[in-house]
């Protein structure tokens, strides 16, 4: 029952933290000079009654405050208004572009975990070794790289020269192979910085186990090595590495907006981008709000997990 | 000091590395070889060799003066954007972590809604409504970093704070202004320093985030991620273009990394190990 309640207690402070978070976009949208009915009327210099017109439409002749009310009141009875570049509802253009990011986000984590916890595992098994030291320069040139050069320098030798992955666009949402081959360059470019850190976090974490009395333990009780690393010491070593791929989840959500330009993706990224070049304020709203949103669900994911992995954690005391 | 920078071999490197960086943009007007605006159409794409070092751009400009140019707006945005987001963290960390309380509340709440939005995100929304430009850029990604300090500065006031040396000055009449300037800032200093080293690192790939994706400086002004972004177009037939600045960018974001870390060892031996820390 306990852990019900405090389960629910999390989910409750997400609400007040996204209400914020739209609070926020909002001010930060609507305080920015430029004029979204002149962007969407371009270079054809519109007579005023019509501007006027698309202004009460849109509802933005009225006072900020009210504009504010307004937008909230709709968003909690689940309008986030339409779209005034497309004249799409806002939540169906997120909902169409959605899976592209949460593929393009998931896969650059599974591979960051693929390439990291063993990187990490290996330096610290032998550590000190030529091995150590190539995957910790490794581990450091992936956190140094910006990500996008990254996916130009992929993009260059494995898309242009060795022509084995397609150069733009994410495939067909129906055909799993295409999606999959689409996806691979962009989250290695993405997983790249979470596969280093994951690495150095691995290594350092493992290191520091194997040093503990337990260990000695179940060495000298004779289990074989193998039982000893994976059942004794990585397990104790996940924890951090999952707060680690938790906050970095948050980034790698941030860093498919810069990657999904550079593969021309569609996306959440690609949808704020031209939102932002288009000034359309429902659509960047709800966009920024899907995100903080996915960001909170991401965070509380976390939490749920840590319990599986360690049960002595008490939320009670947490929070 | 000095001999504890010598003797950590990263920490050296990052630190002749930034140093390097420094006179580089301080200098770049006696360093460029050629003027870094001069278009000249028939020298376009030349590759790496002869006058041009590192060969020239898809308008015929030379990329090594360039670099040397864009140095000066990384490191100044970098630099200064961190100091911004410092001054701003720090402000907000002392006094909610000093209070407490409703104001602590208040102030913390703030914080996460702004930790809700990856750093990237939040700067591209704010420069994008800003406009472009470096001051606009600076104060983009200045906010974007704040709330990460006031978290940091916040939970060592939390520690400081309860420390005997704040209840002397308290019982002697120190003012609540005189103990956060005095006594309780001095001694989180060393985690500010260490953060904003790591966090220029940070503001310097945002920056070049920033500028690829075409919101950051306008044109012609280089920088290393508009550069990045101007080889695009040419990454089949003249790779130069859009390689060159983007090792740049690696060094010295690599280079703020070894420091920081290599600084975090020296101030904090508590945090030795925990290099992956963000």
């Amino acid at each position: 029952m306990d852990e019900l309640e405090d389960i629910s207690r999390r989910v409750l402070v997400i609400i007040p933290t996204i209400l914020g978070a739209v609070t926020l976009a909002f001010l930060i949208i609507h305080a920015a000079p430029g004029d979204p009915i002149r962007t969407l009327t371009g270079d054809y210099d519109a007579p005023p009654e019509v501007v006027e017109r698309l202004r009460q439409q849109f509802g933005l002749d009225k006072p900020l405050y009210v504009q504010y009310i307004t937008y909230i009141g709709s968003v909690l009875s689940g309008d986030f208004g339409t779209s005034l570049r497309t004249g799409r509802e806002v939540l169906a253009e997120i909902v169409r572009v959605f899976p592209h990011t949460l593929f393009l986000a998931l896969g650059a984590v599974v591979i960051a975990i693929l390439i990291g916890v063993p990187l990490g595992m290996i330096s610290a098994v032998r550590n000190n070794t030529t091995i150590d030291h190539l995957s910790r320069i490794l581990a450091l040139l992936g956190i140094s790289m910006p990500s996008f050069w990254l996916a130009l320098l992929l993009l260059l030798f494995l898309s242009v020269y060795a022509d084995w992955f397609p150069l733009v666009g994410a495939g067909e949402l129906d055909s799993p192979a295409s999606v999959l081959h689409h996806l691979f360059l962009p989250a290695l470019a993405l997983a790249a910085r979470d596969a280093a850190a994951i690495s150095r976090l691995t290594r350092s974490g493992v290191l520091e186990i194997l040093r503990q009395d337990y260990i000695v333990t179940a060495r000298a009780k004779g289990l074989a090595e193998k039982v000893v690393i994976y059942k004794h010491a990585l397990r104790n070593a996940l924890i951090p590495i999952v707060t680690v791929i938790s906050l970095d989840l948050g980034y790698t959500l941030g860093g498919t907006v810069v990657i999904e330009a550079v593969f021309s993706r569609p996306g959440l990224g690609s949808l704020i981008i031209q939102s932002i070049y288009a000034r359309d304020y429902p659509q960047l709203q709800g966009a920024i709000m899907f995100f903080a949103f996915c960001f909170l669900l991401v965070n509380l994911t976390t939490d749920l997990v840590y319990k599986v992995i360690d049960p002595r954690i008490d939320y009670k005391r947490a929070l | 000091m000095l001999r504890q920078i010598t003797e950590n071999r990263a920490m050296l490197v990052g630190c002749i590395l930034i140093v390097f960086f420094m006179v580089t943009a301080i200098f770049s007007a006696w360093l460029s070889p050629f003027d870094p605006f001069a278009q000249n159409i028939r020298l376009r794409l030349k590759p790496p060799g002869g006058p041009f070092w590192l060969g020239t751009d898809g308008y015929g400009r030379d990329i090594l003066s360039r670099i040397i140019w864009g140095a000066r707006i990384s490191l100044t945005v970098g630099v200064v954007a961190v100091s911004i987001g410092a001054t701003l963290g720090v402000l907000v960390g002392l006094v909610s972590g000093f209070f407490g309380g409703a104001i602590d509340n208040f102030l913390m709440r703030i914080v996460d809604i702004l930790l809700v939005l990856p750093t990237v995100l939040l700067a591209l929304v704010i420069v994008a409504m800003l406009g472009p430009g470096v001051f606009n850029l600076m104060v983009a990604v200045g906010i974007s970093n704040a709330p990460r300090f006031a978290r940091v500065i916040r939970a060592e006031v939390l520690a400081v704070k309860k420390m005997v040396f704040v209840d002397a000055a308290s019982a002697l009449g120190a003012s609540y202004s005189r103990l956060m300037s005095r006594h309780i800032l001095p001694n989180t200093l060393a985690s500010i320093l260490v953060l904003s080293t790591l966090r220029v690192a940070q503001a310097i790939t945002t920056e070049a985030s920033l500028s690829f994706l075409g919101l950051g400086v306008a044109p012609p002004t280089p920088t290393w991620g508009s550069m990045i972004s101007d080889g695009r177009v040419y990454l089949r037939t003249s790779p130069w273009v859009a390689i060159v600045p983007g090792v740049m960018i690696m060094l010295i974001v690599m280079a703020f990394n070894l420091f920081g870390d290599g600084l975090r060892d020296l101030l904090d031996p508590k945090l030795r190990g925990s290099k992956a820390k963000k």
